[in-house]
């Protein structure tokens, strides 16, 4: 594995990375959202991610592409600091997150979904949004058990939130129903509000639309950046439906073997030799 | 809202039917026999024992297994404290000693339950149920050793030295005799309702529904921003004070008290309430802390075969509990809540235009 790993990065070399932002031409406000510098990280002998560099700015819809076991999901785990990295930094608005835990990354303003979905599964979909909002309404244990005026005065904002949120989705006549008894389609779009009563800055989606039908997808489309422009927050979403990909990022990173081979526009990665073979294999070999 | 009156009518539920059962109690006081009203003060430590203990297993998700320990830990300091106010400051008010008593056993049991905490919550799973099992082994094996003895308003510490001035609250392996009895029947009830209020609420609360989603995904948790461990503690914590005051008013309860009586069987026999109850499920915890204390005297007749016909009883409510023919009936009584949801569920759906996929 490792060879062919070194194989490969004598293979990129010669192809040129164009620049630290995925669109160099955008305004990205004064403080990048997410600044990832030579960011790796080993598994025993194993590189998994190596020398990742990507910039995203304020209200940027970025993808991050790849084949199967590229490392995707990995440089998620880095960003959301599930990993620490081997190597590099990551900084969040500015503020580097070296030795955080997930939770800090959270409170930072990251939020994320998870490829195989993650609710809470035996609980209530308002009640999964309202341990979105754990954070951002809050009160303490003990007027909790002795039900004090604030104990009523924040649930009621939270339930008042957590239908704010949901109708996003359409999905407020829900709000009573157990989380893990909704369609499918309905508990990735529930997992996304979660993330999204963080209240994030940057907003990670793995795979958020694996398993949905092309006009599932479509509706995803259109509420993506419908929640970008609401909630002005950058998105990051690994897909491997390339409609979905090519129809909303604005910049596309493409990983393999857990290194930036190409970075760009839609139309870049479409036509860079090196994604396609990335994806499809070499001509030569395909011709043997 | 449908399940948040589904949640208030079963918390109503569980108030009225102690209350009611306390009431009965109260009016067939007299009626009763002798061994039963013996019992009553006993089941409500078990029903505090079972709610608390379900707070942990049921709510955070952990198997603890050392719970007698944080009992045994209440039990005497409540005795030491009772007595220490008794023969240092002559209190003669009982009602008061109780009260400070079974506060302080609230307070000390807390307190261990945080030291033991500390490195118990590390671990997961069975790991975490082992270390319980040794820590409460561990508290039971300490308390032999332990001597307190009240000097008049002085209280003496002994730890395996027996030669203390003044009189002997606690005598290490013989533990605590000469116990005054003041727990009574009421006080048992007002620390039922107690702990179904701090239980309850915390359940239905913003630290409720942080426990129960480190529960439910730990790593969903964390990534929202909830920090597992100290939820973990909070249920934890809570669930050792619960016990502690059922410990106190069990403790003054007898004249005489032994650190052997809070062996391992006493917490497998508090898990066996919280599993046959249904594992998160406060009123089961209630109801079966109260048969399976009384199931016991009642077979007292049957003597020789009291142990066998017990453990008999236990496998058939288990397989009643667990078997598919006796699930569906109880799904059946559900099935109204059920299909409304699910009606509802299928017009949102088609509302929106999206297929399942």
């Amino acid at each position: 594995m490792t060879v062919r790993i070194q194989k490969r990065n004598q293979d990129t070399k010669m192809v040129p990375v164009p620049s630290e932002s995925i669109i160099p031409e955008r305004d990205l406000g004064k403080l990048p959202v997410l600044e990832c510098k030579h960011l790796g990280i080993d598994f025993g002998g194993l590189t998994a991610v190596e020398d990742f560099n990507l910039t995203i700015g304020k209200t940027e819809i970025a993808g991050l592409i790849g084949p199967n076991g590229a490392g995707k999901t990995t440089v998620f785990n880095l960003l959301t600091k599930v990993y620490e990295p081997t190597r590099g930094t990551v900084m969040i608005n500015g503020i580097d997150t070296h030795g955080m835990d997930i939770v800090q990354a959270s409170k930072l303003g990251i939020a994320r979904t998870f490829q195989n979905i993650r609710l809470f599964s035996k609980m209530s979909v308002e009640d999964n949004v309202r341990i979105g909002l754990h954070n951002q309404i809050k009160y303490n244990m003990f007027s909790g058990i002795l039900r004090l005026p604030s104990y009523w005065k924040r649930e009621k904002q939270q339930h008042e939130k957590a239908l704010e949120l949901l109708s996003i989705f359409g999905m407020q006549d829900m709000a009573d129903m157990q989380a893990g008894s909704l369609p499918y389609g309905a508990q990735r779009r529930l997992e996304i509000v979660r993330a999204l009563a963080t209240n994030p800055s940057l907003l990670l989606l793995d795979e958020p639309a694996a398993g949905m039908n092309p006009h599932e997808t479509q509706e995803l489309m259109d509420n993506i950046i419908k929640i970008r422009d609401q909630f002005q927050i950058a998105v990051l979403l690994i897909e491997h439906d390339m409609n979905l990909v090519m129809g909303i990022c604005e910049g596309i990173c493409v990983l393999n073997y857990g290194k930036i081979i190409a970075k760009g526009t839609a139309e870049d990665i479409q036509s860079n030799p090196v994604v396609i073979e990335a994806y499809l294999g070499k001509q030569k070999e395909a011709q043997a | 809202m449908n399940s948040k009156k589904r949640k208030l009518i079963y918390n109503a539920v569980t108030f009225g039917i102690v209350i009611l059962a306390f009431l009965l109690c109260n009016i067939f006081y007299s009626d009763m026999s002798r061994s039963l009203r013996g019992q009553l003060i006993p089941i409500c430590c078990w029903i505090v024992m079972a709610v608390s203990l379900n707070l942990v297993i049921g709510i955070s998700g952990e198997l603890s297994l050392g719970h007698a320990g944080f009992m045994s830990i209440g039990a005497f300091s409540g005795i030491v404290v009772s007595g220490w106010l008794l023969n240092g400051f002559q209190m003669e008010n009982e009602i008061l000693r109780l009260i400070i008593a079974i506060a302080a056993g609230a307070v000390i049991a807390g307190i261990a339950g945080v030291l033991i905490g500390i490195p118990v919550l590390r671990l997961r799973g069975d790991y975490l149920a082992i270390v319980t099992l040794a820590f409460g082994e561990i508290i039971r094996n300490v308390l032999n050793c332990v001597y307190v003895s009240a000097d008049g308003a002085s209280l003496n510490f002994g730890f395996i030295d027996p030669n203390l001035p003044g009189t002997l609250l606690l005598n290490g392996p013989n533990g605590a005799v000469g116990v005054k009895k003041i727990a009574t029947f009421t006080a048992g009830f007002i620390l039922i309702i107690i702990t179904l209020i701090v239980v309850l609420n915390l359940i239905n609360s913003r630290t409720g529904r942080a426990i129960m989603a480190t529960r439910d995904n730990r790593i969903a948790a964390e990534s929202v921003g909830i920090n597992v461990t100290k939820y973990k503690m909070i249920a934890f914590v809570t669930s050792a004070a619960l016990a502690g005051m059922a410990g106190a008013l069990y403790g003054l309860n007898y004249s005489t008290l032994v650190p052997a009586k809070f062996k391992f069987d006493q917490s497998i026999n508090v898990l066996v309430f919280v599993v046959l109850g249904g594992i998160g499920n406060t009123l089961g915890s209630i109801i079966s802390a109260t048969v399976l204390t009384i199931l016991p005297e009642l077979l007292r007749s049957f003597s020789n075969y009291r142990m066998l016909i017990y453990a008999v009883l236990l496998i058939l409510m288990m397989l009643l509990t667990n078997t598919p023919a006796a699930k569906a009936f109880f799904i059946n009584l559900q099935g109204h809540w059920k299909k409304k949801a699910l009606r509802k569920s299928i017009e949102a759906e088609q509302g929106k235009g999206g297929t399942q996929s």
